[in-house]
């Protein structure tokens, strides 16, 4: 069912685990529908420094998880605000049509770490 | 080194015996005369199919084996009997009982009649998922035809008071149909004593080939035929019968009533085995289903914190197969609908694994399986963000 590359980032998730410190929290999804998320990030110089994961849900939901950190990390923000669901798709070679929907939450929870980043950002700029 | 593989999933489907595989081989090459001619080829093919009918009628306590049909499943065994009986009825009773824990061929069987203007009612359970009699007393009335209610659940194991839902049925004039598909392979079931008008099997249940299943007709139960053809079955259920498969069920019927005690009795202790250690080695892990009147082979456990797909997918890494109420692992995306009827909440169903033992498991699985799980849990826990600190380390 699923790509060689989803089970792979399922059986060792790259960068799982929480920052304490972190400038922005995304949380995404509900436990209710099986899936929940929360992607947290570092910024330096308006940059991902890093960025780390805790996902509740399917194989698809912890591999996408995974595969964001990976692909966000690094990045400006800009940048990263750009990646979409699509893109986190492809780069785990596919998911399974049925879990395009409800488990490729990842791309989402970025944005909202970032959007959250930003917020608080005004608010300390006040 | 080689990986260790154990299946874990008799539930979702059985290996054939390979003695039934050995008698039904001659019916595909040797004896494929059609049962209806009348020369020796039929003959011998007719005579195949009653020996079968015979097996399967000892099997579940018939008192005639005319009173058993072949079909092509459970599946259809089910639809005939709720159809059958609804349609035959409709005139005088249009009201038809079950429960909400039923196999969806059950359920959707029932839906589709609401459609079609009857009245169907769904009765609860309680949260070991045993029916709630003082509701079906309730809602059987006069105007029911039917009471169709599984003799035990394959998901969550619970065995269900048959005997006493009989006698409510019949209380009122209406029929009391069971599927026992889950059940037949592991619980001597009499429909005689139990006050069973039409029961449900399955061949691949009982260690037979798929695609073969009967349905049990008490003598006097009147219902229409879903198939119209050749008239075979009774005219319950025309089209040239499928001899091997036939043959294969009745040889497995027969094995399983001399071999089932032994083994229901071997798959209880692996049972409670297996349950003993997983609820004593993982915090916060919970049996679904009820704690004693349970199948001999099923051990539902629900892990909080986690999805069920994400522990599956964990498993078979290990070499381990067995399945989930997550609505992951499900077609529709929705959580087992027997595990939101005994009231856990959507993320507690998404957290279930079911392991449905069988004939070929020992002892030795059991412990491997209570070896790989608190690690597989423990892992999959420090990934969620749901689970308490505590829990983590």
């Amino acid at each position: 069912m699923y790509s060689d590359k989803v089970l792979d980032h399922f059986r060792n998730p790259r960068n799982m685990g929480e920052i304490s410190d972190a400038d922005g929290v995304g949380t995404v999804g509900n436990p209710v529908c099986g899936d929940l998320m929360n992607i947290y990030i570092k910024v330096k110089d308006e940059k991902i420094a890093d960025i780390k994961f805790k996902t509740f849900g399917c194989g698809a939901a912890v591999a996408t998880s995974s595969m964001i950190t990976e692909l966000a990390k690094g990045k400006t923000l800009e940048e990263a605000m750009k990646i979409t669901r699509a893109d986190v798709a492809e780069s785990l070679d596919g998911l399974p049509p049925v879990k395009m929907h409800c488990s490729n939450l990842a791309a989402d929870g970025l944005r909202a770490a970032i959007e959250d980043y930003r917020k608080k950002k005004m608010e300390k700029d006040k | 080194m080689v990986m260790q593989r154990i299946y874990m999933d008799y539930t979702a489907g059985k290996p054939t015996d390979s003695r039934v595989l050995e008698v039904m081989m001659p019916y595909f090459t040797q004896n494929y005369g059609n049962p209806s001619s009348v020369y020796s080829f039929g003959n011998q093919a007719r005579n195949a199919i009653e020996e079968a009918r015979k097996n399967v009628a000892t099997l579940i306590g018939a008192e005639k084996k005319e009173e058993v049909i072949f079909t092509s499943g459970g599946t259809e065994s089910n639809n005939l009997a709720i159809k059958g009986i609804s349609y035959r009825n409709k005139d005088k009773k249009s009201r038809i009982v079950t429960s909400s824990i039923e196999h969806m061929s059950v359920l959707n069987s029932f839906k589709y009649l609401e459609k079609e203007g009857f009245e169907a009612v769904y009765v609860p359970v309680d949260r070991y998922g045993t029916i709630d009699l003082k509701v079906l007393r309730n809602e059987v009335n006069e105007r029911t035809s039917l009471v169709s209610i599984m003799y035990a659940n394959g998901e969550i194991g619970t065995v269900e008071p048959i005997k006493k839902i009989g006698e409510i049925a019949h209380s009122k004039g209406a029929y009391l149909h069971v599927d026992a598909v889950a059940a037949a392979s592991q619980i001597p079931i009499n429909v005689l004593n139990e006050n069973i008008d039409l029961l449900s099997l399955s061949s691949n249940d009982i260690y037979g080939p798929r695609g073969v299943g009967a349905l049990y007709i008490k003598t006097g139960t009147r219902l229409i035929p879903l198939i119209h053809g050749g008239g075979q079955e009774r005219g319950l259920r025309s089209g040239t019968e499928n001899v091997a498969g036939i043959v294969g069920m009745g040889k497995a019927a027969e094995i399983f009533k001399k071999e089932m005690k032994g083994e229901s009795e071997r798959l209880i202790k692996l049972r409670d085995l297996l349950i003993r250690n997983i609820l004593d080695t993982i915090p916060e892990t919970y049996l679904n289903g009820h704690p004693s009147n349970r199948l001999p082979n099923n051990v539902n456990i629900r892990f909080n914190y986690i999805e069920g797909e994400s522990l599956i997918l964990s498993l078979d890494m290990e070499g381990i197969a067995c399945s989930s109420g997550s609505a992951c692992t499900s077609k529709t995306l929705e959580p087992s609908h027997v595990l939101l009827a005994t009231g856990l909440k959507h993320e507690e169903a998404h957290g279930s694994l079911l392991f449905s033992l069988g004939k070929e498991n020992m002892e030795e699985e059991i412990k491997y399986v209570s070896k790989i799980l608190p690690k597989i849990v423990k892992r999959l826990r420090a990934m969620s963000p749901l689970t308490p600190r505590e829990l983590m380390n």
